[in-house]
């Protein structure tokens, strides 16, 4: 008994001992991480800017939207064709955050749900002044309804502007435009004032370790979304990954036909700005110098896995370079070669692994699986 | 010998020990029962899965769907009947087969403690822990107040295997000098009051942590069984098992655990409470004191058929844990031998893996949405541990061969990190999951770990 016991003072006494020598060197920093500094960068940095962003991007959509309707020309369809594009680019960064009010009244579902159902869409028209927020709708509204009602409804420029012109619904179908787009600009509004006006403070204090605190909930749709939203519906889908053939008509901007490449970019690089805690700063022509701020990455520097963080960072660059190897249209790629595709894919999931296995490890976060009892 | 074990089995103890044990364990099961049912698990894990992970020799056992509720009302009742000992053996043996039904149902949801209770229950199936302060006793009219001692020694060194093969599993390289998986578990505890945000992030208090653990496992059990550091024992059992509960989500056990314990005390203790239960129930049912039945007194068989069965019992629970070492590669990352060997808490391993079904004549092929088929929980489950990964690949060749596919291979890409380590490819890419059977053999087919763990 008393040996036991002096063995055991032994051992743990040993083991400071051996441990105060070994901590001057490499031990982890004994200053707990800022997890609540982390999600304030998070939240002033990059996700409250990105917002901000898609909601001017958005402003200029319905003004363009507006100089359409009131001439359908050539000129300003190709206006509003850009604002269009600004706008989904400007989404790719807003995408990855579904958290609050966004995740409270579906705000994904009503904005970029692809393919999107042409049948609902001219059902819609013909019927006129439908509920785009009703759940049946939501494969008709959106920047994939918006990219067929803008590049999808005929083949040539002419036809398509004689849809709002000449044709019998004409009124209908400009009415079916102004509709999605004020839908969208209303949505973001919301989803955009709630974290200025008090959703931040709700998701910057909320850092505990729980399954439903902020930062987990935030870490798991994170992963989640890059996992499906990006690896699978903007890569892994139209290359037939998941099914038993390819599905080219399931690319992201399906009609406009060229630009599925710039927007999977776009989505990358937000993850992995994100990922960095790099302030966003929207726009190449906006002047401001990104900076870094407390990220992820730091997060596991902090936990000494840096090695993970800068193999994250890698493999990210490498996934980058596979899609800038394919061709702006992902529908030609797959349909060209569709291998280029599934590389594209395969490199977009080594970082799967990394951040579900290896960051949630050593996170070591309680994540939003059945909260059953370990032992 | 054959005089030094007759005489030990002729020795007798007071039979208020077992009795308490029976009433703990019971009230401690019925607790469990509304715990794991309030909190909707039963809903959650054995109804709303499509599909049930099954154990290797119990693929028979059937799902109940609603009914899986009767089978916990059945438990319940059986258990309720345990703590008040009545009709204690028939309600011991109900026990153990629902209980245990219900743990075979879904394999994913293995614990070591739902193990324990399984094997604990077995046990108390062998044992006279009605015979006394029971309503069995109190309705026949006879007690027993002395049991053979070889009866609660056969409690305490179950109890000991638990904690010595806990601590045994302990003494390896990953554990005792990286002071893995604990310094992944408790930096994440840094919502605790008190000590999360500082003695939780320290080195030291990791290696503090691992090292003591596994002294403490190994030698509770002698500082149980010795009068002298009894009390101090019973101490530490209360502040380890307390202490684990508010640093992990371990449900019940540690306080199953603490109550399993007090079988080391005398039969004195137990008396004391017995009394006080006495008094309570007198207090609150106004059960007159006076007309309390005079039990008759009968002497115990010396050596009932139970004893031959709780002897070969022990002697598989000592066995069990050992047949790891049947197996090559590290048993850590095949986990060929890790179930049923008391490695609690042990490891922090997660994976991903995921599911190619290729037509074997045209080679054309496709990934499986895993979340089609598997709830989040099995799906974790699943992706680090290579018998469910291949019973599940058996169910997605079985699928699609029925959804009219032809030439089904399954083949899966899995990635898994164990402790820490950057995570590497776990499931050979190249070997058709469909056509390989699940045995006792080695699964040749689990890439081998790229690092060593040394230890037992």
């Amino acid at each position: 008994m008393l040996k036991n016991i002096f063995l055991s003072i032994l051992a743990i006494t040993l083991i400071i001992a051996c441990n105060d020598t070994e901590e001057i060197d490499n031990g982890p920093n004994n200053d707990d991480f800022n997890r609540q500094g982390m999600l304030i960068n998070l939240a002033d940095n990059i996700i409250i800017p990105a917002y901000q962003n898609l909601n001017t991007k958005l402003d200029l959509l319905v003004s363009s939207k507006d100089i359409f309707i009131s001439s359908p020309n050539l000129d300003n369809l190709n206006l509003i064709r850009s604002s269009w594009l600004n706008a989904y680019k400007s989404w790719q960064s807003v995408e990855m955050i579904n958290i609050g009010k966004a995740e409270e009244i579906l705000y994904h579902y009503q904005m970029n749900i692809y393919p999107t159902d042409i049948n609902d869409i001219e059902n819609n028209i013909a019927i006129g002044n439908v509920d785009l927020t009703h759940p049946n709708n939501n494969d008709a509204v959106g920047f994939p309804a918006l990219d067929y009602m803008l590049f999808g409804l005929e083949t040539t420029d002419t036809a398509i502007i004689q849809k709002y012109t000449s044709n019998v619904d004409a009124e209908n179908y400009k009415m079916y435009l102004s509709d999605l787009v004020m839908q969208m600009k209303s949505l973001t509004e919301l989803v955009l004032n709630d974290w200025t006006s008090s959703y931040k403070d709700i998701f910057t204090s909320s850092s505990s370790n729980s399954a439903t605190s902020g930062v987990n909930m935030f870490i798991n749709d994170f992963i989640f979304y890059y996992e499906k939203g990006l690896r699978a519906n903007k890569i892994g889908i139209p290359a037939g990954n998941f099914s038993a053939t390819t599905l080219p008509e399931k690319v992201e901007a399906f009609y406009n036909k060229e630009v599925s490449k710039i927007l999977s970019l776009e989505a990358l690089n937000a993850v992995q700005d994100l990922f960095n805690g790099k302030t966003y700063v929207g726009d190449s022509s906006n002047p401001s110098q990104p900076s870094l701020g407390s990220s992820f990455n730091d997060y596991l520097t902090y936990l000494d896995k840096s090695d993970l963080a800068s193999l994250i960072n890698d493999k990210f660059d490498i996934a980058r370079q596979k899609i800038q190897l394919l061709d702006n249209n992902f529908f030609n790629q797959v349909n060209t070669d569709n291998v280029k595709m599934t590389q594209a894919y395969d490199a977009l999931q080594t970082v799967v692994v990394l951040l579900k296995v290896d960051m949630l490890q050593v996170f070591n976060i309680s994540v939003d699986y059945v909260d059953a009892d370990g032992d | 010998m054959e005089k030094i074990l007759n005489r030990y089995l002729k020795q007798e103890t007071g039979a208020a020990p077992l009795a308490i044990i029976r009433i703990g364990f019971g009230l401690m099961m019925c607790f469990s029962i509304i715990r794991f049912w309030s909190k909707g698990w039963i809903e959650k894990i054995y109804i709303s899965p499509k599909f049930h992970f099954s154990y290797y020799g119990f693929e028979w056992v059937q799902y109940l769907g609603d009914y899986t509720y009767l089978l916990f009302i059945i438990c319940f009742f059986s258990a309720f009947f345990v703590a008040i000992g009545y009709k204690y053996r028939i309600a011991i043996i109900i026990f153990f087969l629902s209980f245990t039904y219900i743990e075979l149902l879904e394999k994913a949801t293995y614990l070591n403690h739902y193990y324990f209770i399984s094997v604990f229950s077995f046990m108390l199936i062998f044992l006279p822990a009605h015979l006394y302060f029971s309503a069995d006793s109190f309705i026949s009219k006879k007690t027993y107040p002395k049991i053979p001692k070889w009866t609660t020694d056969s409690i305490k060194l179950l109890l000991s295997i638990v904690y010595i093969y806990a601590g045994l599993a302990k003494i390896n390289s990953d554990w005792l000098f990286k002071a893995m998986p604990l310094k992944i578990w408790l930096p994440s505890k840094y919502d605790l009051p008190l000590i999360g945000e500082n003695l939780m992030q320290e080195n030291w208090v990791h290696f503090a942590m691992s090292w003591s653990g596994m002294i403490y496992d190994l030698t509770i059990p002698f500082l149980l069984f010795y009068r002298k550091t009894r009390w101090f024992a019973f101490a530490l059992v209360v502040f380890f098992h307390v202490f684990t509960r508010v640093l992990f989500p371990i449900g019940m056990f540690p306080y199953i655990m603490i109550i399993s314990s007090l079988i080391f005390f005398d039969a004195s203790f137990h008396n004391k409470i017995i009394s006080l239960i006495r008094r309570l129930l007198q207090f609150f049912f106004k059960l007159k004191l006076n007309k309390k039945p005079v039990l008759e007194k009968i002497q115990y068989p010396k050596k009932p058929k139970g004893l031959y069965i709780v002897i070969v019992f022990l002697a598989i629970q000592l066995l069990i844990p050992f047949r790891y070492g049947l197996y090559p590669g590290e048993l850590f990352w095949t986990e060929e031998g890790y179930r049923f060997s008391w490695r609690v808490m042990l490891m922090e391993k997660m994976g991903y893996t995921t599911f190619k079904i290729v037509n074997g004549k045209t080679q054309d092929f496709f990934y499986v949405n895993n979340s089609d088929f598997l709830t989040s929980f099995q799906e974790k489950q699943m992706s680090f541990q290579p018998d469910l990964i291949l019973e599940y690949a058996h169910y997605l060749g079985d699928h699609f061969t029925s959804q009219g596919h032809k030439n089904v291979k399954v083949f899966a890409e899995s990635y898994v990190a164990l402790n820490g380590r950057i995570s590497q490819p776990f499931i050979r890419k190249d070997v058709d999951l469909y056509k390989e059977k699940e045995s006792f053999k080695h699964k040749y087919w689990v890439l081998p770990f790229n690092d060593e763990i040394k230890g037992l």
